[in-house]
């Protein structure tokens, strides 16, 4: 018997019974486990968002594009799409950039809405994509501090250093 | 700041002033906001979160605003006055349970307070007491003026202020009022009520918000939507659904007074007997009776009991707050010892000093 969601042989037999009727489901070993943490997501804080997502993503990706899509990161804050999905939240405002074709379906399925209405800030907010570089450095520096890569360390500490002056 | 000062005192929001105060308690407005140069607050080491927590206090300073606002670090709080913050609705339960460095600016009069790295690197709330939302906007948006002067928001020309998680995007804003609708639960109609809400996108929370049971028939409704709307909109949009939950209270209320008067007296009656004389008592337990002669002392069927009294009896017979105002710390058949002896003093107190007037 073949997997109900891939091409893979079915491993996994399970019974739901959480529906009307009891219902028989026959999955691979990886559909089974995403589909067994689907349920338990269910308790999560904000079941509705991780909902419109898995049902936003199954609808459109094969199975190979959703793996895909999972172990991509964000260049700034490196939170794969797979954390985010598991989360309910993002990771750094460049997300909102990097992730916006997976985003924009369920923001407009959230609010109804794709664009602001409301207030602005006075300052000019242009300067967000330069100052998300900054998340980047100090996620840099602490990796570089890790891997005990001293002289890289101390040469984004001066980059850094550079970047908070030049907002000032 | 002590928070022992403040557990005698109480809120501004807690008056029971203001329009529709019967069954308004509360207008408040809140505000998400995150520093473009930080990654959320969630994946945030100890440092970034100390730096955010720096940065935005620093904002705070030498403006006259923000004068007298007291800075509270909640990491270092033990969990008694974390727990009492979360009571007085000066924090969340997910400030107070969160991990690292993380705090709360409060307002002395408790009309706002700025939490920090809670979901999100800052959050303005402003309460009002009674159905007062346009002072709460004009009040929140000015303390939002005064900080953006110092800090850069998260911004996205499209999308609005950027927030951890894509339900709050755009405004970043949550409208809610509370409500005290004892009359709807007796008569059952609260069920119906929220089912037309929830259709309209407008969200029905308890007493503490997210998740909290309806506890004392309080009850928030709020917007569910932050894109796409202005604030103005979004505002206009739970004040017009307000004065229609007034009028089905209102009625509700008629209702039980025109077809059951005697079993509502008896009801209304038997709660302040019991809150009066009993000798241990829980905090749930108390809330619901709470609940019944707040109902009663605004229809009139007791007499002698100031509203302003009942609303502070709400927070006060909370368990952190009694353990506060007691100055030590208490288990649960202690406390419901001491909430009794509480209630006794404070609703008896009311007898007496009318006793003396007349």
């Amino acid at each position: 018997m073949k997997c109900q969601r891939c091409e893979k042989p079915a491993t996994f037999h399970i019974t739901e019974l959480t529906g009307d009727a009891p219902q028989e489901i026959h999955l691979c070993e990886d559909h089974a486990r995403r589909y067994l943490q689907q349920a338990d997501d269910e308790d999560a804080p904000s079941p509705t968002l991780a909902g419109m997502l898995a049902q936003q993503l199954k609808l459109g990706q094969t199975a190979q594009e959703l793996a895909r899509l999972d172990k991509r990161a964000c260049p700034v804050c490196g939170i794969t799409f797979y954390e985010f999905r598991q989360q309910g939240r993002l990771g750094c405002p460049h997300d909102y950039v990097s992730f916006e074709a997976e985003l924009e379906p369920l923001i407009n399925n959230i609010h109804g809405a794709r664009e602001h209405a409301g207030k602005r800030p006075k300052r000019a907010a242009n300067s967000t994509d330069r100052r998300t570089d900054l998340i980047r450095l100090r996620r840099e520096l602490t990796e570089a501090i890790e891997g005990e890569k001293y002289e890289r360390a101390s040469e984004l500490r001066d980059e850094i250093r550079k970047f908070e002056q030049d907002d000032k | 700041m002590k928070l022992e000062q403040l557990a005698s005192r109480c809120g501004e929001w807690l008056r029971g002033s203001g329009p529709e105060s019967d069954i308004v308690i509360s207008s408040r407005i809140r505000l998400a906001r995150n520093l473009a140069d930080f990654p959320f607050v969630r994946r945030c080491n100890d440092a970034d979160r100390a730096a955010v927590v720096a940065t935005l206090k620093q904002s705070l300073e030498n403006v006259d605003f923000f004068h007298d606002v007291a800075y509270v670090d909640v990491s270092s709080l033990p969990p008694v006055d974390r727990q009492f913050l979360v009571e007085r609705q000066l924090i969340s339960r997910e400030l107070s349970e969160g991990e690292g460095p993380r705090g709360v600016a409060i307002d002395p009069h408790e009309k706002f307070s700025l939490m920090l790295n809670e979901e999100d690197h800052l959050r303005i709330q402003v309460m009002n007491s009674g159905l007062d939302l346009q002072s709460a906007w004009e009040q929140i948006n000015k303390i939002d003026d005064l900080i953006e002067e110092r800090i850069t928001y998260a911004f996205h020309e499209r999308l609005g202020y950027l927030t951890a998680c894509p339900t709050n995007v755009g405004t970043g804003m949550r409208v809610s009022v509370m409500l005290h609708l004892p009359a709807l639960v007796i008569t059952r109609q609260i069920e119906k009520v929220f089912r037309s809400l929830q259709k309209i996108s407008l969200a029905v929370r308890g007493l503490y918000g997210e998740g909290s049971q309806a506890m004392g028939d309080f009850y928030q409704i709020s917007n569910q939507i932050t894109l796409g709307r202005s604030e103005a909109e979004l505002i206009e949009q739970v004040s017009e659904v307000v004065p229609v939950m007034i009028d089905y209270e209102r009625r509700a209320r008629e209702f039980l007074v025109k077809e059951s008067q005697k079993d509502l007296h008896d009801r209304v009656s038997r709660a302040f007997g019991i809150l009066c004389t009993a000798q241990t008592i829980s905090s749930e337990e108390t809330m619901m009776l709470l609940s019944s002669v707040r109902m009663g002392v605004n229809l009139g069927l007791i007499a002698d009991v100031e509203m302003p009294t009942i609303n502070q009896l709400f927070i006060h017979t909370q368990p952190a707050h009694l353990q506060k105002l007691r100055g030590v710390e208490l288990d649960t058949a202690d406390r419901n010892s001491e909430r009794a002896s509480y209630l006794q003093r404070h609703l008896r107190k009311s007898d007496g000093g009318n006793a003396e007037k007349n």
